[in-house]
């Protein structure tokens, strides 16, 4: 093991592997640690959506760039990562949905996003599977450039990228202790060697606020556990990503002929707690067959919980943490880091690099919460 | 074994295909599991799992621990949603 490093990123999901390949390419010594195997958290688990459809300006604006990042990826990193572009279809069932809706799409609009508010007729043609009186639906938001990659493949082409550009990536490690010197970084202890590093990215998903309270930085993130099925392979029959903000439902067709998708359950708490539940099975088996009547008869293959790393305001944590010198947040993306890491990593590359801010890192640093009108991101699922 | 003997039914996955991954280094179970989709199918690795463990075995010279095995998940056997949407509610 390297026994030094300009960056130790704690955490193997795409966040950290992309910030790896983004910092390696710029010429920086960078280390991946990893305590389970790539993808084993979050990402591994995730349902695989890029979205540009957000409530807050920031997300917007983060996803639209991401997309942007996404839509070369393949090519840039060498390795297909599956993206499908079929949209994103919300479910709009009622005039408080709709109001909020518009604010969005205006909003959306003015970042030059090409997003439409679609009459329930026209839903069917985006969807022909679903069921319009079912769902309750008087409109539905559509964005055509939004859509899912595979999570497994873009994070391990992003980690076999940073590796050739001369990343290191440590799997089966654990960080056990970050030492600090005069409020400055100075070494990682894993479970194997220790690394002597001035920069440490927190990149480590539901258990960002273990690592953080290593050097007694509290981060407000809680996990909560979330629940996703799949079924059968079926011949393609949609290309969109189907979700309600209402009934808390997503669903999509995956490149393999699979249908992905979770939703929320009444009982749910907070907590690390990973054995998924009956309630789970019913609940999504229910509502997915009233969206979608005609997939009662299709086999759900089986279901896997996941977690959200949720903040106050279901937004990230970026940036470095005032008072103590490069200590480099990565986490509390809320459900969305895989739509988010290409855009997010680019950012805090050109931090650590250049020592570059930006208005959309400052906005979302830790400090915001000492500010008490935080605004929150409304436009979750799951 | 011959290269062209299928380890996953569900997924048309070769032992060629196995050692060719485990090759580009995913000399992990689960790692092995998320590019080739290897325990993904209706069977849920019942046919492809221990074939893979020992493939990766002799290829890496490592004993693979039970442990870091895919954990099953339910339902264990497909159902359709059909049926799982037909339990009543209890209220």
């Amino acid at each position: 093991m390297k026994s030094k490093a300009d960056v130790v990123i704690i955490g193997g999901g795409v966040s950290g592997c992309s910030l790896a390949y983004n910092l390696a390419r710029a010429g920086i010594d960078v280390v991946v640690l990893e305590k389970k195997y790539l993808s084993s958290g979050a990402t591994g688990a995730c349902g695989a959506g890029i979205r540009q459809q957000w409530s807050t300006k920031e997300n917007a604006t983060l996803a639209i760039k991401s997309v942007k990042i996404f839509e070369k990826l393949s090519k840039e990193l060498g390795e297909d990562i599956d993206l499908r572009q079929g949209g994103y279809l919300i479910i709009i069932h009622d005039d408080k949905g709709m109001k909020q809706s518009e604010k969005n799409v205006e909003m959306q609009r003015s970042l030059g996003l090409k997003v439409d508010i679609l009459e329930p007729k026209q839903i069917n043609d985006i969807v022909p599977i679903l069921n319009v009186k079912g769902m309750q639906a008087i409109g539905a938001t559509f964005c055509p450039t939004d859509g899912h990659a595979n999570p497994f493949k873009t994070t391990f082409a992003y980690a076999n990228a940073a590796k050739r550009h001369g990343a290191k990536i440590y799997t089966h490690t654990s960080v056990v202790d970050i030492k600090l010197n005069r409020n400055k970084i100075s070494e990682v202890k894993t479970d194997k060697e220790p690394i002597k590093t001035n920069t440490v990215v927190n990149a480590a998903g539901v258990w960002s606020k273990e690592i953080a309270e290593m050097i007694g930085v509290k981060l407000p993130n809680i996990p909560f556990r979330k629940e996703i099925m799949v079924t059968e392979r079926l011949k393609p029959m949609f290309e969109a990503m189907v979700i309600s903000f209402k009934d808390g439902i997503y669903f999509s067709q995956q490149m393999e002929g699979q249908i992905i998708g979770g939703i929320p359950i009444p009982e749910e708490r907070s907590g690390y707690k990973i054995i998924p539940t009956f309630s789970f099975m019913k609940h999504m088996s229910k509502t997915l067959t009233r969206y979608a009547p005609v997939l009662k008869h299709v086999n759900m293959l089986r279901h896997w919980t996941g977690f959200y790393d949720v903040t106050p305001d279901a937004r990230p944590i970026l940036g470095e943490i005032n008072g103590v010198k490069g200590f480099i947040q990565c986490n509390g993306f809320s459900g969305h880091g895989f739509m988010l890491s290409p855009m997010v990593t680019k950012l805090l590359s050109d931090f650590i690099v250049e020592g570059k801010s930006s208005d959309i890192l400052e906005s979302l640093n830790l400090d915001r919460y000492k500010d008490k009108k935080i605004v929150k991101e409304v436009s979750v699922v799951g | 074994m011959k290269k062209k003997a299928i380890v996953c039914r569900c997924e048309d996955i070769t032992e060629e295909d196995v050692l060719n991954a485990i090759e580009e280094g995913y000399t992990d179970i689960e790692e092995l599991r998320k590019v080739l989709r290897i325990g993904m199918g209706p069977c849920q690795g019942r046919v492809c799992i221990q074939l893979v463990m020992k493939l990766l075995e002799k290829k890496t010279g490592k004993k693979v621990s039970k442990a870091s095995l895919p954990t099953s998940r339910p339902p264990i056997v497909p159902v359709s949603l059909g049926t799982l949407a037909s339990d009543k509610d209890e209220k």
